[in-house]
């Protein structure tokens, strides 16, 4: 491989890194219900430590940078990840994607409108309602035992489902339990409400529907609709 | 009843077991409830701020009142859910509440071994005798430990703890991790010395640095509580 590629390609590959994203707000924007120094300890130190250590990691197979965020998730748990960084790569992949994509389906609390029609149609012949759906999504969330994430996703079969994943995992990689594409995703890891809620995970997860970006969530449907992974 | 399935047997006599060893090592159990004994949140052997500033007072209390003592509820109610499953012969049931049975069971022994574990800084004393001859024997000095107990323990993803555990088959000491509320006794090892590493363990002192909460707990372990436990264990 390293003789089919010059080393100026290979020079570029090495220098290639993933970077932390902006928030798409104010550190301030969600709060009173996910309060600034939670948000900026999350960003510039959580998220920014798993770019760090899959860059860290990625450097020793610079060939995998060219795969993306998404193919990477896609491959954890295949042998298109060498075994030295598997683990590596499933949590701080997993993690620099879920933060990412975190950020992006939330908002200042005056800054959304709700679902669109599309996806209001959606939760109701998935869920019966909007509200069965929050009922659900919340029990995933508050019973994920230990650190995790909550997802709404759509499904293979089109309808919107519900599931929760340990750790860093979410449902683009193939060791998840349940695969689906997500559009909207809760943290339930203790750093993601501990410094305002304590042991209240369930306030927290109730606080959180104050803040979710609908009209991300029904941007990030129609992507995965079209056969697409919600970019981030 | 007579059929008596190879797991739940096991999982029947080693509560048995952690209760008769509880006693002897601090476990608190409460009263019996058709047949099986429920968890009792143990009391601190110390005040919530004896072990400042290494650990607050806040953490310490959160994490007695709040999150060892859901443990303990928890565990009572699967518990009790699943002693009622088997009076009606009811498997299925009972099979599906080891979840809530190892997490907060789990939860209620690990906490119970990790508060006896501590002790005020000013009661400080490093280890000596069998102990330190044993912790000598495989990382050459205290300190080469506690590196490679930290490194270990910083290592773990997501929740979980760090654990140093007596091989008894071997008369050595171990260093592991267990994930969550997994106890030590899901490995062959048992525990003498536990270090909570979930996020609710240091996160509101220690914020995302694990690595310094690892560096200055070292102050606050109880190492003659820790030798009783590996006495204990020897047995």
């Amino acid at each position: 491989h390293r003789l089919a590629h010059p080393s100026s390609y290979y020079s570029y590959l090495a220098a290639m890194a993933f970077t932390l994203p902006a928030l798409p707000y104010d550190v301030s924007a969600l709060e009173p219900y996910i309060d600034s120094t939670t948000m900026t300890i999350h960003h510039s130190k959580h998220h920014q430590a798993y770019i760090t250590n899959l860059n860290n990691a990625l450097d020793k197979f610079p060939e995998l940078k060219t795969l993306g965020l998404v193919e990477l998730n896609a491959s954890v748990g295949t042998d298109a990840l060498p075994k030295d960084i598997a683990t590596v790569v499933r949590n701080n992949g997993g993690g620099h994607w879920n933060h990412s994509f975190f950020w992006k389906v939330m908002t200042a609390p005056s800054a959304t409108n709700g679902p669109s029609d599309d996806l209001k149609n959606l939760l109701d012949s998935s869920f019966g309602s909007l509200d069965t759906m929050k009922e659900k999504f919340n029990g995933a969330a508050a019973s994920r035992f230990g650190s995790g994430w909550a997802w709404l996703g759509l499904k293979a079969d089109g309808s919107l489902g519900i599931t929760s994943t340990p750790n860093q995992d979410n449902p683009l990689q193939p060791v998840a339990d349940e695969k689906m594409t997500p559009i909207l995703a809760l943290d339930v890891w203790e750093h993601a409400y501990y410094l305002k809620y304590q042991n209240r995970r369930p306030e927290y997860i109730s606080a959180f529907w104050n803040v979710v970006n609908w009209e991300q969530v029904s941007l990030n449907l129609t992507e995965a609709k079209a056969g697409g992974v919600p970019g981030v | 009843r007579d059929i008596q399935p190879a797991a739940m047997f096991k999982l029947v006599t080693s509560l048995a077991k952690v209760q008769q060893t509880g006693s002897l090592l601090g476990f608190s159990t409460g009263t019996t409830v058709r047949g099986i004994v429920t968890a009792k949140l143990p009391d601190l052997p110390y005040d919530y701020g004896a072990l400042q500033p290494v650990i607050s007072a806040q953490i310490m209390e959160l994490h007695h009142k709040k999150h060892h003592a859901a443990y303990v509820a928890n565990y009572n109610i699967a518990a009790t859910q699943s002693a009622e499953a088997e009076a009606k012969n009811d498997l299925a049931t009972m099979i599906k509440l080891q979840g809530a049975i190892k997490f907060n069971g789990g939860g209620h022994v690990n906490h119970s071994i990790f508060w006896t574990n501590l002790c005020p800084p000013k009661d400080y004393s490093p280890p000596t005798g069998e102990l330190l001859t044993l912790l000598e024997a495989r990382w050459k000095s205290l300190d080469n430990f506690t590196a490679a107990f930290n490194a270990s323990a910083a290592g773990v993803q997501g929740s979980g703890w760090g654990w140093l555990g007596l091989n008894k088959a071997t008369g050595g000491l171990e260093i592991a991790t267990t994930a969550n509320q997994d106890p030590l006794s899901t490995t062959p090892l048992i525990p003498i010395l536990g270090v909570d590493v979930w996020e609710h363990a240091y996160y509101l002192d220690y914020k995302n640095v694990r690595p310094d909460y690892l560096k200055a707990v070292w102050q606050v372990i109880n190492w003659k509580n820790v030798a009783d436990r590996l006495a204990e264990a020897k047995k």
